[in-house]
């Protein structure tokens, strides 16, 4: 696979049709590359002009400044809003809800104003659109998949039908755990969680909202943020369930199905 | 005698309506002592909200059974007061019963309409009593509504069962008096009414003296009742009948996953990256803290929250933290807020102004622990009823801790290194971010 890095189309006076935000996870988490290669390997075979900043992106600030470091966050954004205008980006997509939701919302009173979209939106629009075309059986027909609500897709973004969606164009049969949608339970990472051990309590989050994936009978537990899929991940392993259920992004569904 | 009761009804009155707005005024400039933003004019969508929310009550219809029976006792209870007018002017005016003559048969059928929702709002506060009390509902359970609140919600809801059964008991002596032609009750003439004539086998057996006795007596108790329950309401979580309207106007529900931006800090980080753009000579403001650590500190719709909280603890039904058993209880973010703010304004209303107690909302009332549970979820938001946002003053306090007191669990300020010098969260070379296009799939 070979993955367009901006500065390079820049020299030679390309533009993309959308920038491709890999973020922090998805560039260095070893499973959350795994997300990152499929989503690309998608944009690949749709032939849709894309390109990722490459080292040239940074974090987006988005922990520090749900952590409390404002100067951080701000720093962060000044950077990054200079390498996305110099591009003259217009079209971002991201497969982390916690990028997606900084860049679209947080961004703008900063001076970087692009029309960002989130992963799971831009794979309904490829199917919908047909440019991406499953298999007839591409393994999932029938197979019980319930969907983890990521918090900063759905309640700060009202995105709950999108990847809902997705996973329907799988034929695959949908299942729903007690807290969903904008009762969705958290996976415990958000807010700067996944950086610090959790305060005191009874159990873990994360084991919470595995208890309640695990409850719904599903084989797939099917996440859309790759902080959601290691939290969940790891609640699977703490329950010994790793044999019998899978933990998958909804980009790499989509790429097993191409 | 009659002389008598329209100066007594005048002056109490009087006294009620002084004392009410004194309250409202007291909270209005304790509101004011925070930080001058969002509290500004949403327009025609900050009304649109007003509707839905507040008076609509949208948000309840997430559980539908509770809602109609929550939306029982809020109609009950403000469509009664339209009866208070009359019982205003009648006391007034030294008449009885003043809108009969004039409204005829409309009167009865609106005083039956009256009665029924009575009735309704005696049996839905019984069945909330029983929640609180005897089943199991867990978000009544929680130790952050020990002592006073728990106190307060009961006391709300015998106060409401006692005005109606008040207002009932008023009706039943009246419509008997005039059956039995007692003067001063057969002069306006209503009939009996649907909910109040079933009380009339328990009072047949009263003297006439003793039914004029407990008439009068019925009518003073309503009607102090509705003072006394009016002076209550802005000292207890009942406010929310008043302040869910501007807080739903107010409301930002589209920034739900917006961070509110420092713009100091952004200008501080625009003059270092680009220090030519910085003005020159010396700034005159004076900078003001980063963060909250105190009420003054949080915005003033933050403020407005913590007054319309009326404890339901919905916010903490979907809280992560609260459902792992963290210390974290939104509900008891917001009643800390308020706690300290009452605090502040008593001590103002004391001193004159505010002088230093040596106390503040940080520590004294909110702990660093529940403020380091939060994942900035924000089911807290999504589920309150009354658009209240107990997330934001929970990330301002944060700002706080790690900006003003460098304090910060370690992980967090090894993941702050880890983004500053690195870029990422982890420690991974920035050299390093590409990696993954090299590798096979």
């Amino acid at each position: 696979m070979q993955v367009p890095i901006m500065s390079e189309l820049a020299a030679r006076g390309e533009t993309p049709e959308v920038l491709f935000w890999v973020g922090c996870a998805g560039s260095f988490d070893q499973r959350a590359q795994r997300i990152t290669k499929a989503f690309a390997s998608i944009l690949e075979r749709t032939g849709i002009r894309y390109a990722i900043l490459g080292k040239e992106e940074l974090c987006t600030g988005d922990p520090a400044r749900r952590a409390g470091n404002e100067f951080l966050f701000q720093m962060m954004a000044y950077q990054n809003i200079q390498i996305l205008n110099g591009y003259g980006i217009q079209k971002v997509v991201t497969a982390c809800p916690h990028c997606f939701n900084i860049l679209k919302h947080e961004y703008p009173e900063l001076g970087g104003t692009y029309d960002v979209v989130h992963h799971a939106e831009f794979l309904q629009t490829l199917i919908d659109d047909g440019r991406i075309v499953l298999k007839e059986d591409g393994g999932f027909r029938g197979k019980k998949i319930t969907y983890h609500d990521s918090c900063y897709l759905g309640r700060a973004n009202g995105i709950y039908e999108a990847p809902r969606k997705v996973l329907q164009a799988l034929d695959a049969e949908l299942t729903e755990m007690k807290s969903c949608r904008s009762r969705g339970l958290c996976c415990g990472a958000g807010g700067g969680q996944m950086f610090k051990e959790e305060e005191a309590g009874n159990t873990r989050v994360n084991l919470a909202r595995t208890d309640e994936a695990i409850a719904t009978g599903a084989k797939i537990i099917a996440a859309a943020c790759p902080f959601c899929n290691t939290m969940i991940t790891d609640g699977i392993k703490v329950r010994e369930r790793e044999s019998e259920t899978e933990v998958l992004d909804i980009a790499e569904l989509v790429a097993r199905s191409i | 005698m009659e002389l008598l009761q329209q100066f007594a009804f005048v002056l109490v009155t009087g006294i009620s309506v002084w004392l009410f707005n004194r309250r409202i005024r007291g909270i209005r400039r304790n509101i004011l002592l925070g930080r001058d933003h969002g509290l500004t004019s949403r327009g025609s969508e900050g009304w649109k909200q007003m509707l839905l929310l507040a008076l609509g009550q949208r948000k309840m219809f997430r559980n539908p059974l509770v809602a109609i029976l929550h939306l029982i006792i809020y109609v009950g209870f403000v469509i009664i007061n339209i009866e208070v007018l009359e019982i205003l002017l009648d006391g007034i005016l030294g008449t009885h019963r003043l809108f009969a003559p004039v409204m005829g048969v409309a009167y009865t059928g609106l005083i039956n309409a009256f009665e029924w929702l009575a009735a309704g709002v005696i049996l839905v506060c019984v069945i909330f009593l029983a929640r609180r009390h005897v089943t199991n509902v867990k978000r009544f359970q929680g130790s952050d509504l020990d002592g006073w609140p728990r106190t307060d919600a009961r006391n709300i809801l015998v106060a409401e069962i006692i005005l109606m059964t008040l207002f009932l008991l008023m009706n039943a002596a009246d419509t008997l008096l005039q059956g039995r032609g007692q003067p001063g009750y057969t002069a306006h003439p209503t009939g009996n009414f649907m909910v109040s004539s079933m009380l009339h086998p328990l009072l047949q057996i009263w003297s006439d003296s003793g039914l004029i006795a407990l008439e009068r007596t019925a009518w003073w108790l309503h009607i102090v009742g509705i003072f006394a329950f009016l002076n209550y309401l802005p000292w207890s979580k009942h406010l929310h009948i008043i302040l869910a309207f501007p807080n739903a106007y107010y409301a930002k529900p589209e920034d739900n996953g917006r961070m509110e931006n420092m713009a100091d800090i952004q200008r501080e980080v625009l003059y270092a990256m680009q220090p030519e753009l910085a003005p020159t000579g010396s700034d005159t403001g004076t900078p003001k803290r980063f963060g909250a650590k105190d009420v003054f500190d949080l915005s003033r719709k933050s403020l407005l929250d913590a007054y319309s909280c009326t404890e339901c603890g919905r916010c903490s039904s979907g809280c992560p933290a609260s459902q792992t058993g963290k210390k974290l209880s939104p509900r008891r973010i917001m009643m800390a807020t308020r706690d300290r703010l009452e605090e502040v304004g008593r001590l103002i209303d004391r001193e004159g102004e505010f002088k230093d107690d040596g106390r503040t909302l940080l520590r004294d009332h909110i702990s660093e622990e529940e403020l380091r549970a939060c994942t900035t979820c924000n089911a807290c938001v999504e589920e309150c009823p009354v658009s209240i946002r107990p997330v934001d003053i929970i990330l301002e306090m944060r700002r706080y801790l790690v900006m003003e007191e460098s304090n910060a669990p370690t992980e967090w300020t090894m993941m702050f290194g880890n983004v500053e010098n690195n870029f990422a969260p982890w420690k991974f070379s920035p050299e390093d971010r590409d990696q993954w296009t090299k590798e096979s799939s």
